[in-house]
């Protein structure tokens, strides 16, 4: 069973590479269990879009 | 669309000046590229080909001189391995010895909501000046500038698995400030 810090590690990659199938496997294992790492994996993509937005919001001066 | 006249780009003045800051951390160092780019635009108006908004199109031009002053940063003061370390030591910080969180992460109910809100991107911003500026740069320029994996590890010489590093200590440090300063906040 993975740990939430190798989890962590593996929900950060899964933004930038296509995980194999054996990391996935091991990542949902884990987050059927896991509160704090689901929470996690969505706080990554909530993250993304809000730093992507962050520059192009209108309601500065 | 034509190109944009004097007035047009001043107006998008604030809008780059904030994205360069975010990028770069150097108010003085944003301030020249945003000079550089307004300036660019200027000469190169020609150049504007109409099929893109001017925003996106000085935005183009920004991200390019964004890129050339964090090259010659790098290129200054490249990585070491010690800042390898510094990396690994802060996810490490975060995670007990037997690999479960420190503090575990808690739910942020709706977070989209949070976008509406003005203080909030007060508050995203102070998070993230609280990274150290290297690892910030590389995590804006993957964030907010959206080049590649492979893009940034050119531009800074790096591999994939420094870059993957230092983008999760990123996320690690913005989730846990965002967590406590906002969601978690109850004042806020």
């Amino acid at each position: 069973m993975l740990s939430c810090k190798e989890v962590s590690v593996l929900l950060s990659q899964a933004q930038e590479r296509r995980l194999g199938p054996g990391e996935r496997l091991g990542l949902e294992l884990h987050l059927m269990l896991c509160n704090g790492c689901t929470n996690f994996r969505q706080q990554l993509d909530f993250m993304r879009v809000a730093l992507r937005r962050c520059v192009n919001r209108e309601d500065q001066p | 669309m034509s190109a944009p006249g004097d007035q047009d780009l001043q107006q998008y003045r604030s809008y780059l000046l904030r994205y360069a800051l975010l990028q770069l951390r150097d108010p003085a160092l944003a301030e020249d590229v945003v000079q550089e780019t307004l300036l660019a635009a200027l000469e190169g108006r020609a150049g504007f080909s109409g099929k893109s908004s001017h925003k996106t199109w000085l935005t183009g031009i920004l991200k390019h001189k964004i890129i050339d002053a964090i090259r010659r940063k790098s290129r200054e003061q490249p990585l070491t391995s010690a800042d390898d370390e510094s990396e690994t030591d802060a996810i490490d910080a975060l995670f007990k010895p037997d690999g479960h969180w420190q503090r575990f992460p808690a739910s942020w109910g709706d977070p989209e909501r949070s976008l509406e809100d003005r203080k909030f991107w007060e508050v995203l911003e102070m998070c993230s000046r609280l990274m150290p500026a290297r690892t910030a740069r590389v995590f804006m320029m993957r964030e907010v500038m959206e080049l590649t994996t492979e893009e940034i590890c050119k531009e800074l010489a790096i591999t994939p698995t420094n870059l993957w590093v230092m983008l999760h200590r990123a996320r690690l440090s913005l989730r846990e400030c965002l967590e406590i300063k906002w969601f978690g906040n109850p004042a806020k």
